[in-house]
């Protein structure tokens, strides 16, 4: 039995879905759990955490992300409750955070895992592009593991009494490295790396103002909207929106890809997805290989023709 | 300002990948780059030394002898010199950090290290941050862009749908580049030359005082993940091929 710790993650007050997920892996082997929340006011979460032994809740004035700060607070916290093994989600802030409270807490870190055994260490993760799966065991001091998202299957609550709340304080030091100011995207765009359902566009798009078909299904779906590279480099689409070997990894439930050829470096970001579905006018596109179900067609005549399908069955 | 910009070599991404012995892959026939990321940070490198007079930029990696032909890339691009941490070992994050900045440390006047975000073979995504932390300097990740203002450094970095930070840091520091800093250059037929003629310094991982024994994460196995078998195409006119597709979604592949 060992000290499980979990970061978290809040966004602008929010729980971030993958918490559940990170729940659902701690709750099972018989581990003391601790979950740490950065907040201010810890019971609107409360009832999400059942099921673990204790909630520890770290205040200050100044509760906003600065990275040397949750670092410095985190290591101390692992100090302080003596946790063993500490895990988070492998999110954009968690890609920044683990690093450094890895370095901090003189842990191993092992990132982007589809599973781990809190117990003996072990974790498995893709590599080589998801070619490969690798499987590492963190020998020496502290292990830190963080999870990608949409990987495990999140189990219901047990019924039970709330955990205890313990409180932490916020390191108040000077960050070496500074975030002085956060630029939005200006649109509410759904997180890609979370989202269960995501609608893709390659170069068949062939304009920007084209990707408007795609959102008017990814509105009925409330789905994510990405692209492939070849739709990014040709100007079609943001770079933030980019799936693919130098893009976003994703993991949905439902992945559509409309004119994507499905070249290697654009499988690799989406391979693990649930259920593949290609619309592609081109019968030999490889993407056929990769998908489950498949339709060959313009995708500006099927695109439409699925939204109005989808909007008649969802009411 | 002394650059410094660290490699890593990774096969290349069109390659097929086979386990070898459970542990290792077979290298046979693979071609091997620099990490695709590293190449952001190649191009940032050169740009901050156009812009600074009197700069150099030092390429470094650790790997076996194979990984000359990464910093040969790097010093055709128009790096200055280039180390070669001579390793066979396979080292965990925070030693590889440590055997590099072992090197950068021996210069007192270190000013801004360049690396990729993360290297595509095995995607530790750890090694800038841990870096920085040997050294003791800041470090910024998922870098799109990078500016000198006045005696510091600021980047914008990516955060989740497409929102940024900007961060300041003072020098030295460590940056770590993504898809969209820049667009690197090719090497010109004379910086091809030009590269031939530079000699690559080489450091044993026994200077660097580094030993794979200290590793804290352990690769216990590699294996070839299970292939999804081939889904099928739906046929129909597109009205039709849409009304199954949604049906199968629904009832077969319960999606939705």
């Amino acid at each position: 039995m060992a000290n499980i710790g979990l970061y978290i993650e809040l966004k602008d007050g929010g729980f971030k879905k993958s918490n559940r997920e990170l729940l659902t892996l701690a709750r099972k082997g018989g581990h003391r759990v601790h979950a740490v929340l950065f907040c201010q006011d810890v019971k609107p979460y409360l009832p999400e955490l059942k099921g673990i032994q204790t909630v520890i809740q770290v205040k200050g004035a100044d509760l906003s992300y600065q990275p040397d700060r949750y670092a410095r607070t985190l290591a101390a916290v692992i100090e302080e409750f003596k946790l063993d093994v500490f895990c988070g989600i492998y999110s954009a802030q968690g890609k920044d955070l683990f690093p450094r409270l890895a370095a901090k807490a003189r842990a191993g870190l092992v990132n982007d895992c589809l599973s781990v055994d809190l117990g003996t260490r072990k974790a498995v993760k893709p590599v080589y592009s998801g070619k490969l799966l690798a499987e590492y065991q963190v020998e020496g001091g502290k292990a830190i593991f963080t999870v990608r998202p949409n990987v495990i299957v999140v189990e219901p609550l047990p019924a039970g009494d709330d955990p205890d709340v313990k409180g932490a304080a916020m390191d108040g030091s000077e960050p070496l490295t500074r975030i002085v100011d956060i630029i939005k995207s200006g649109s509410s765009k759904v997180d890609l790396t979370e989202a269960d359902i995501i609608v893709s566009g390659g170069r068949a798009m062939k304009a920007k103002e084209n990707f408007a078909v795609l959102e008017d299904l990814a509105r009925v779906l409330h789905a994510g909207v990405g692209a492939s590279r070849a739709a990014v480099d040709a100007g079609f689409a943001t770079s933030d929106m980019q799936v693919g070997q130098t893009g976003k990894v994703v993991n949905p439930k439902l992945y559509i890809a409309c004119g994507i050829s499905g070249a290697i470096q654009h499988f690799v970001g989406m391979k693990t997805s649930k259920v593949i579905v290609a619309i592609n006018k081109d019968p030999e596109a490889p993407i056929f290989k990769k998908a489950d179900y498949g339709i060959v067609g313009d995708l500006f005549a099927v695109v439409p023709l699925l939204k109005q399908e989808m909007q008649k069955m969802l009411g | 300002m002394n650059i410094y910009v660290c490699i890593k070599q990774v096969p290349d991404t069109e390659a097929t990948i086979l386990v070898k012995d459970g542990r290792s892959i077979n290298e046979a026939n693979v071609k091997w780059i620099v990490s695709p990321y590293d190449e952001y940070a190649i191009e940032e490198a050169l740009k901050l030394k156009e812009k600074v007079p009197g700069s150099t930029v030092t390429a470094m990696c650790l790997g076996p002898e194979r990984v000359h032909s990464a910093l040969r890339t790097a010093l055709a691009m128009g790096a200055d010199t280039a180390v070669h941490v001579e390793c066979t070992a396979s080292l965990d994050p925070s030693n590889t950090a440590r055997a590099l900045a072992h090197v950068i440390r021996a210069d007192k006047d270190f000013g801004i290290i360049f690396l990729g975000k993360q290297a595509i073979d095995d995607d530790a995504h750890q090694l800038h941050i841990r870096l920085a932390d040997e050294l003791g300097v800041p470090v910024a990740t998922n870098v799109l862009a990078f500016a000198l203002d006045g005696g510091k450094v600021r980047v914008e970095r990516e955060i989740d749908e497409g929102a940024r930070e900007v961060i300041e840091m003072a020098i030295p520091c460590a940056v770590a580049a993504a898809k969209g800093l820049n667009t690197p250059r090719y090497a010109s037929m004379m910086g091809i030359m030009k590269a031939k003629k530079i000699e690559i310094k080489k450091i044993t991982l026994a200077e660097t005082g580094v030993e794979e024994a200290r590793n804290q994460v352990r690769l216990l196995k590699l294996s070839a993940p299970a292939e999804k078998p081939q889904g099928r195409t739906i046929p129909g006119e597109p009205a039709a091929a849409v009304q199954e597709l949604v049906r199968l979604l629904r009832e077969e592949a319960k999606v939705l």
